[in-house]
């Protein structure tokens, strides 16, 4: 068996990079805590409306009592409801949405919101919005002929403007 | 016995290449529906029966029939022993394979499966479009098999003697393919079949969408591996060099095998109900993968090198223009390796862990995929195909002088085409769209990039018709030729003591399947240990 000597270092740098490109995103991973979205929970999509935590009454934006923001979604073909979102901007946030139909996924450019949505399954992101403005959220999965009309928006608003949307919200 | 041989090659690859001009006006009919310009064309229906029509023919059937009628053609060229198991065998397989993408096609085009290339359930599909799909597998499984028992019957008869390089690739990428088809077959047959049918009222979409990442990464090295065949034993050829290491090439083909299999999850990087340390395990086999492509890129560039310096270039950089970039298949080389380069970064993103939501399911997809696969992998079928037609037809090829400018508006199309892709991707234009009806103030910026993506739809549309024109005008070249000998490239040193493990594969695919039972065993059984909860099926 023959293997040249330049072959040689340039198979070492290959294996050097490949390994370069793991440890960046391992220490991602450990240290900021960055992982895809991957959460292991089961709904049952046809009763979605009669759920706790996803019938019509629940879904929005909510404050918890420790301050936490919770958003919980429905996706069925062809929107995503609630159609029209408001979030503080870089205020950590919870996403939870549940598909009552068939498989869709969601995403808003420029952020790290990007889930699939499974029937069957609970999707959860983490995410914080940096920046302020009016952003689509489309459905980023064929999930039928209407799938290109389904999209929703979301407002990234100053702290201020949130608590006074909230406020309004209440009334 | 030769006219016969390449009867069998000759009929694989004209039901790939003929099924690929019609995939092909698809697809410029795709991009002239989606670039909002025609509005009289714009029919969603239509538009997603075309895609996926375009989709399962481009990646199902252009690719299943190229390479079998590939492999035929190497057990006949380099082993010049007949095919294990007779042609007749070889007429069975396709036959299989031909009638399931009948049907399947016949279902496409009446809109009864308009369900994309991924046929992702709860949508569902007449059950004879999965019927047609699983028949298309099963007769490359007849194929999968000749091959490998042609390796070894050849290998009784030379005891010793190392498996020529392009045989011994192409055997591991049968082999890689019958390990890879069982993911999705076992989805058709088990969950999709029964509950199209009503035999099963649900079924578990989570579960089917991970027995589906199981074929879905390995089928792109399916894909890929002609493709480093001729880069490695034909490129190196064409330039009138050697290859310039044998054994390394064995060896990246091996780590493909390998590495290629048990990492699909990296497709589900963004599913609920598979736990990120699973995610992560398949992600670590995602970089291993890179190593044998970047390898390869070495050999390859090495080989040219070495032929570059043979013709009299000099200096650092003068081989290059050394090279004979009028030879079909040197320019296929090079613009390939060049496309592939391109490609490999958007790859890199699409692997990483973290930063695949940025780009997941964008537009940004379709532009990596349509670069590295439509664009590296194809246009060196393009450019075998223009190398084997005349030893397969007896004829001499109609033009080269066509044949480099086919490869040429490929080339240039597929980067109009898709550079444009991944910026609407990354603007956040959603993939799988027919008409964007969304509002002015999201779809503005888009327009200048969906203008160039027809422009590079128009420019592949024309590549593909003079691919087409000059492999039928070959084929009827009243010029016949006694046919060329199919000659491929020599080792720059000769192959002496090479070790068993790199001359076999035994011991690899062992180690693949307990490869795959680590990586997909708990991820695959947790789906029958928790309660979850089936989904009823749903039409378009
Ligand atoms: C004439 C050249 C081609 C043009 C103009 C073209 C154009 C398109 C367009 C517009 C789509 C729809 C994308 C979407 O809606 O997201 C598409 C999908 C697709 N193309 Fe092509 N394409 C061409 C050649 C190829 C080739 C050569 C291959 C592979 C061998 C290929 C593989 C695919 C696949 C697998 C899909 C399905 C994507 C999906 O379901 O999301 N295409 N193509
Ligand atoms: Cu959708
Ligand atoms: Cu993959």
């Amino acid at each position: 068996m023959h293997v040249d000597a330049t072959e040689k270092k340039w198979v070492i740098l290959s294996f050097a990079m490949a390994i370069a490109m793991m440890g960046i995103l391992t220490a991602y991973a450990l240290n900021k805590n960055i992982h895809p979205p991957s959460n292991v929970e089961i709904i049952d999509s046809t009763t979605l409306h009669l759920s706790d935590e996803f019938n019509e009454d629940n879904l929005g934006i909510k404050q918890a009592e420790d301050g936490s923001l919770t958003i919980t979604m429905v996706a069925a073909r062809y929107g995503f409801f609630p159609h029209n979102m408001t979030v503080p901007v870089d205020t950590p946030v919870k996403i939870r949405i549940a598909s009552a139909d068939v498989l869709h996924g969601i995403h808003t450019a420029n952020t790290n919101f990007n889930t699939m949505i499974v029937p069957g399954y609970i999707s959860e992101v983490n995410t914080t919005f940096r920046i302020k403005g009016k952003h689509p959220m489309f459905c980023n999965e064929y999930c039928g002929l209407g799938h290109d009309y389904m999209w929703s928006q979301l407002n990234v608003v100053s702290q201020e403007e949130f608590i006074a949307s909230l406020k309004k919200g209440d009334e | 016995m030769y006219a016969h041989a390449s009867k069998l090659s000759l009929a694989n690859m004209w039901v790939a290449f003929i099924t690929f001009a019609l995939a092909a006006l698809m697809g410029v009919y795709q991009v002239a529906e989606r670039s909002g310009m025609f509005p009289k064309i714009e029919f969603i229906e239509l538009y997603y029966r075309s895609v996926s029509s375009h989709g399962v023919i481009m990646g199902f059937v252009l690719t299943t029939f190229f390479i079998m009628g590939f492999g035929y053609w190497i057990i006949h060229t380099t082993l010049k022993r007949p095919i294990w198991g007779g042609e007749r065998m070889g007429w069975t397989g396709f036959g299989i394979s031909l009638g399931g993408t009948a049907l399947a096609a016949i279902l496409l085009f009446a809109g009864e499966a308009s369900v994309m290339y991924t046929f992702y359930p709860p949508l569902k599909a007449n059950p004879l479009f999965y019927v047609g799909a699983t028949l298309l597998v099963v007769g490359s499984w007849v194929w999968c098999l000749q091959m490998v028992m042609s390796m070894n019957a050849w290998k009784k008869e030379n005891i010793g003697e190392p498996v020529p390089l392009a045989m011994y690739a192409m055997t591991a990428n049968a082999i890689l393919w019958f390990i890879t088809s069982l993911g999705v077959a076992s989805e058709i047959l088990f969950q999709l079949l029964p509950w199209s049918l009503g035999i099963i009222e649900t079924i578990d979409v989570g579960l089917a969408r991970t027995l589906f990442s199981w074929t879905l990464h390995a089928i792109v090295y399916f894909w890929l591996i002609p493709a480093y065949i001729a880069f490695y034993t034909l490129v190196p050829k064409a330039a009138g060099g050697t290859l310039f290491s044998d054994e390394i090439s064995r060896i990246s083909i091996l780590m493909l095998l390998v590495f290629s299999v048990p990492i699909g999850m990296h497709h589900l990087y963004v599913d609920p109900f598979q736990d990120a340390g699973w995610k992560f395990v398949h992600m670590i086999g995602t970089f291993m993968v890179a190593i044998p492509t970047l390898i390869t890129g070495f050999t390859v560039f090495a080989s040219m090198e070495v032929a570059g310096r043979l013709r009299g270039g000099k200096g650092l950089f003068g081989w290059i223009w050394a090279l004979n970039w009028n030879n079909p298949m040197v320019l296929s080389g090079g613009l390939s390796l060049l496309m592939l380069t391109i490609g490999g970064w958007g790859g890199m993103v699409n692997a990483s862990y973290s930063l695949n939501v940025a780009v997941h399911n964008t537009q940004w997809i379709t532009g990596h995929f349509h670069l590295i696969f439509a664009g590296t992998a194809v246009i060196m079928y393009f450019s075998s195909a223009y190398y084997m037609w005349p030893s397969l037809t007896g004829r001499p090829l109609f033009s080269t002088k066509m044949a480099l400018l086919q490869l040429w508006l490929w080339f240039i199309g597929m980067l109009v085409l898709t550079l444009p892709w991944h910026i609407l991707g990354l603007l956040g234009q959603p993939r799988r769209i027919g008409v964007a009806p969304y509002s002015e103030e999201v779809t503005a910026p888009w327009a200048p990039y969906e203008f160039l993506m027809l422009i590079g739809g128009v420019i592949l549309f024309i590549s593909a018709l003079l691919l087409i024109l000059n492999l039928v005008l070959t084929h009827f070249n009243k010029k016949a030729d006694t046919p060329p000998v199919m000659e491929y490239a020599e080792s720059m040193h000769p192959v002496i003591n090479l070790p068993k493990l790199l001359n076999g594969f035994g011991f690899w695919t062992a180690v693949i399947v307990i490869y795959m039972i680590v990586s997909y065993g708990y991820p695959i059984l947790q789906f029958f240990t928790m309660d979850t909860i089936g989904t009823f099926p749903w039409s378009i």
